[in-house]
């Protein structure tokens, strides 16, 4: 009897260290690589249905660069459906062939868990002068925003988007309580103050592996560029490599 | 417990370490593929999102 009632335990002690395994490690590895890939899909699916941009000029062979050129003011989207996966984000930083959709809305079982990147809806599109405020995972369910405490000021930060490209650039870090929603104002933590910058802002948990507080990064728009013009330089490669 | 499941294995001793690897990788691959998936949702302790 208590022969039984000791391998039970040991069973349902063996079964718990499954599951962290599975949800810390395993599980991870597996949900990171396939939101990754729907990354790269998203974007190549954009590259081969480029003539969207009419204005553009036909520019056969264009050189792909950090956007020397000025493109003028950056084309805004409209936010799609809910978990509609509308964007690619670029972090050189969390990895070389990182790239993770962002779905609109930061409900955690339609997005969070499942696509990774999440829009705050309400908060404004890539390229739009205010907020452009996104939400995801920094442990578990493929971790996107597990770097995001790794960023150092200046890091590019590359939002891709059916219209084209937007280059951010990272300038610093905030903690706030899970209650901190001033992060998504227009001007963050700046409620009545009449945007003029582009800024993104990243939300995640804090610390690791707790729901205490939010670790906040934020970045401002450096440079736009139209589908058209190709990627710039430092993302060209994920985006050609094969799907 | 497991005992017992080695005694109710058929046949030779390679036979029965056979079957119990079988066993135990079916259990393992339903754990992997339902059981922690299902659990995961329960599991939420790492909210990312500022809110009221």
């Amino acid at each position: 009897m208590i022969g039984i009632l000791g391998e039970l335990l040991i069973t349902a002690g063996v079964l718990v260290f499954l599951f962290l395994a599975w949800q810390l490690w395993f599980n991870d590895l597996v949900v990171g690589a396939q939101q990754n890939q729907a990354g790269v899909s998203l974007a190549q699916q954009w590259r081969v249905s480029t003539p969207s941009t009419p204005s553009a000029p036909a520019t056969p062979a264009p050189s792909p660069s950090d956007a020397p050129q000025d493109f003028g003011a950056p084309s805004i989207g409209t936010a799609p459906a809910n978990a509609v996966q509308f964007a690619v984000m670029y972090v050189p930083r969390f990895g070389s062939n990182y790239a993770r959709s962002i779905s609109e809305g930061v409900s955690t079982v339609q997005v969070l868990d499942k696509n990774g990147i999440g829009h705050y809806p309400g908060t404004q599109m890539p390229g739009q002068v205010g907020n452009f405020a996104v939400a995801a995972h920094r442990t578990t369910h493929g971790a996107p925003f597990n770097g995001l405490a790794t960023l150092q000021v200046g890091d590019r930060i590359y939002v891709q988007t059916q219209d084209g490209y937007y280059t951010y650039q990272f300038r610093g870090l905030e903690y706030v309580r899970p209650t901190g929603v001033g992060v998504l104002d227009p001007v963050p933590q700046s409620s009545r103050t009449v945007p003029t910058d582009r800024v993104l802002t990243m939300t995640s948990c804090n610390p690791m592996f707790s729901a205490a507080e939010r670790i906040i990064a934020y970045a401002s728009l450096k440079s736009w560029q139209p589908t058209s013009a190709g990627p710039p330089a430092a993302i060209q490669s994920i985006i050609a490599a094969k799907g | 417990m497991y005992g017992a499941l080695w005694r109710l294995m058929p046949g030779p001793i390679w036979l029965r370490v056979v079957l119990m690897v079988l066993f135990f990788a079916v259990i393992l691959a339903v754990l992997i593929l339902v059981v922690f998936p299902w659990l995961n949702t329960f599991v939420n302790v790492n909210d990312n999102t500022v809110g009221q």
